[in-house]
């Protein structure tokens, strides 16, 4: 059975911004998914529409198997959501905040105050329970949402930027905790600007650009179609002009520092030995941009050409 | 930040037990694919934690809850009662102040269970945290419900402070406890349904306060909380059956003092009709997303 089902699924706003042009998506049990796209793309309209928040033009949407027109409570029991913007009561605590939110889901109190100790303390937030939640930190805030989506346990996790503004001690540490959550059986699904956490963290990946899923693979395959890598080398002498090197495009961006771009088909030890037959010596070596990053930038970039 | 065992900067728990949580796999997303819900569970818990967050909220503030109505309503007691009161003589048989009483009493209690759905569903809106209550899977009408309950507890707890408050100034004869009750819940339900209206279709905190300032507050002083309308002229009275909080003042006065200027079965038909009504339209609304769904 699949997580998520979605067929035909469209949404235009009463302003006339056609913001989904017929989504087909399937997210597998058990999966890892990233939902990639820029600003705009339809990807906060689309978790909008499985959460019950915004009302779907046409198509359908089912959560393990349950449809969102006819079992819409079954569905949404299914799921816990961390959505963009922060959307806690700032006045309340963070225990307060987690016990409530179990209750909306049926989960007795009891069971709710012992489900909130240990989610505020896998997510160092148990020494501020107490305290009014706008007194916690930017992270600390992002921590409480993920804590309140786990209150009731959900088969989905749908994570929307959930590290947007979080530094990266805290990101890093985010990625292993949302990583052993799937390992234990929940699916996620993740929206996120950082394509360094997408590649790290998933397993399939779809591109939503224009209201429409653009790219739809498994994050391995994706990777694979990538022809040509840009490498930005740091090089120990000066160098007035870029090395002429025959089949691989170079650029000297400061005298210190090469850009090459190497295809598929070309490796990295012969970049190397012609560089040292040159006299070239590279002390460090970087992919210009993250592998994702490229191949999304591509596509990103055709969508908006077509 | 320290690194401390089972907590996020470790991985959390993991599942080969080195973690500091070993607790079964996934204990509910596993469990929920095979048992099914109980739907009637799940609602009664979703129903008391919605009357319990409105209830601490209340709690946690009431000196903007409940204070103010009570000193509010010792003010009306020693202006209107003591000092212009006395003046007046009695009123429908009873002495002034234990005439307007039970008319003040219920003023508290309409207009604070309007103001607490109007501006706890409002304040939710704009915060956004109504979106905790959207994304559950409580239905449309239970979540109407919950707000309204939490309505009739302030209206209730105010009225039970303003009842205290008028015990100092008068003493309250008790003439049909079952009337008095009926009313109170019936109106506290009207009126929570009112706010919760208003809440729904409110763009910004002007229009939170705009229907009870200048429109309930009227209503109450011409509904007959200082005087019966049996003293109005033929024209100004036939005005003020058009006026619902005329009947719930009367039907809660006629339990205490046993005198009414409107028959009490036509009082609580009108209310329970605007209640039903209300709640009907409340339940659609929210149906069809209105104010809260785009």
């Amino acid at each position: 059975m699949n997580a998520l089902s979605v067929h035909a699924l469209t949404k235009t706003y009463k302003n006339g911004v056609q913001a989904l042009k017929g989504i087909d998506l399937e997210v597998e049990q058990g999966d890892f998914f990233a939902l990639l796209g820029p600003n705009g793309a339809g990807k906060t309209t689309l978790i909008g529409i499985m959460t019950s928040l915004v009302t779907k033009t046409g198509g359908d949407v089912a959560v393990f198997g349950h449809d969102i027109d006819r079992e819409l409570e079954a569905a949404k029991a299914c799921i816990g959501v961390v959505p963009q913007e922060l959307n806690f009561n700032m006045f309340e605590s963070p225990e307060t905040i987690v016990v409530n939110q179990a209750g909306f889901y049926g989960i007795p109190r009891a069971e709710a105050r012992r489900r909130a100790q240990r989610y505020l303390k896998q997510l160092q937030l148990w020494d501020k329970r107490d305290k009014a939640s706008r007194s916690l930190s930017g992270g600390m805030k992002r921590r409480l949402m993920i804590a309140r989506a786990l209150m009731h346990e959900p088969r989905l996790l749908i994570l929307d930027e959930p590290t947007a503004g979080v530094d990266i001690e805290i990101r890093r540490s985010m990625w292993d905790f949302l990583q052993d959550i799937n390992r234990r059986g929940t699916t996620i699904i993740l929206t996120t600007h950082y394509l360094e956490e997408a590649e790290t963290l998933c397993r399939n990946i779809a591109i939503i650009d224009g209201g429409r899923i653009v790219e739809r693979d498994r994050m391995s395959s994706l990777l694979r179609r990538l022809h040509t890598e840009t490498f930005v080398l740091n090089v120990s002498a000066p160098l007035a002009a870029a090395p002429r090197l025959e089949g691989y495009p170079v650029r000297l961006t400061d005298d210190h520092t090469l850009e090459v771009e190497v295809s598929k088909e070309q490796n990295l030890n012969d970049l190397f030995g012609r560089l040292s037959q040159l006299g070239v010596e590279v002390v460090s070596m970087r992919n210009k941009v993250n592998r994702l990053e490229e191949i999304f930038m591509r596509l990103v970039d055709k969508g908006a050409a077509a | 930040m320290t690194k401390a065992s089972g907590t996020i900067l470790d991985g959390g728990s993991r599942p080969d037990g080195r973690g500091a949580g070993t607790e079964p796999r996934n204990s509910l997303a596993e469990s929920a694919a095979t048992e099914p819900m109980n739907l009637g569970l799940v609602r009664w818990i979703g129903f008391r934690t919605i009357v319990l967050r409105e209830y601490q909220r209340i709690i946690r503030i009431w000196t903007q809850t409940i204070l103010p109505s009570a000193v509010t309503q010792a003010l009306y007691f020693a202006i209107f009662g003591s000092l212009l009161g006395s003046r007046v003589g009695p009123m429908g048989g009873f002495g002034y102040m234990q005439y307007i009483a039970p008319g003040l009493i219920m003023m508290a209690v309409n207009i604070n269970s309007y103001s607490n759905v109007v501006s706890s569903f409002y304040g939710a809106k704009w915060g956004k945290h109504v979106e905790e209550l959207l994304v559950s899977p409580l239905p449309s009408w239970l979540i109407v419900a919950g707000y309204v309950a939490g309505g009739l507890v302030r209206g209730l707890l105010v009225g039970i402070a303003v009842t205290g408050v008028s015990l100092l100034f008068t003493n309250l004869h008790v003439h049909h406890p079952l009337i008095i009750l009926g009313a109170v819940l019936l109106t506290s339900v009207t009126f929570a349904l009112g706010g919760f209206l208003n809440a729904l279709f409110a763009k910004n905190f002007d229009q939170v306060n705009i229907i009870p300032v200048f429109v309930l507050t009227p209503l109450n002083y011409f509904g007959g909380v200082f005087y019966s309308v049996a003293l109005l002229p033929h024209w100004a009275r036939a005005i003020s059956y058009f006026n619902p909080i005329l009947y719930m003042i009367n039907a809660f006065r006629y339990g205490f003092l046993g005198v009414s200027d409107v028959s009490v079965a036509a009082a609580f038909a009108i209310m329970a009709g605007a209640a039903v009504a209300l709640f009907i339209t409340a339940i659609m609304l929210m149906e069809r997303g209105a104010g809260i769904r785009e």
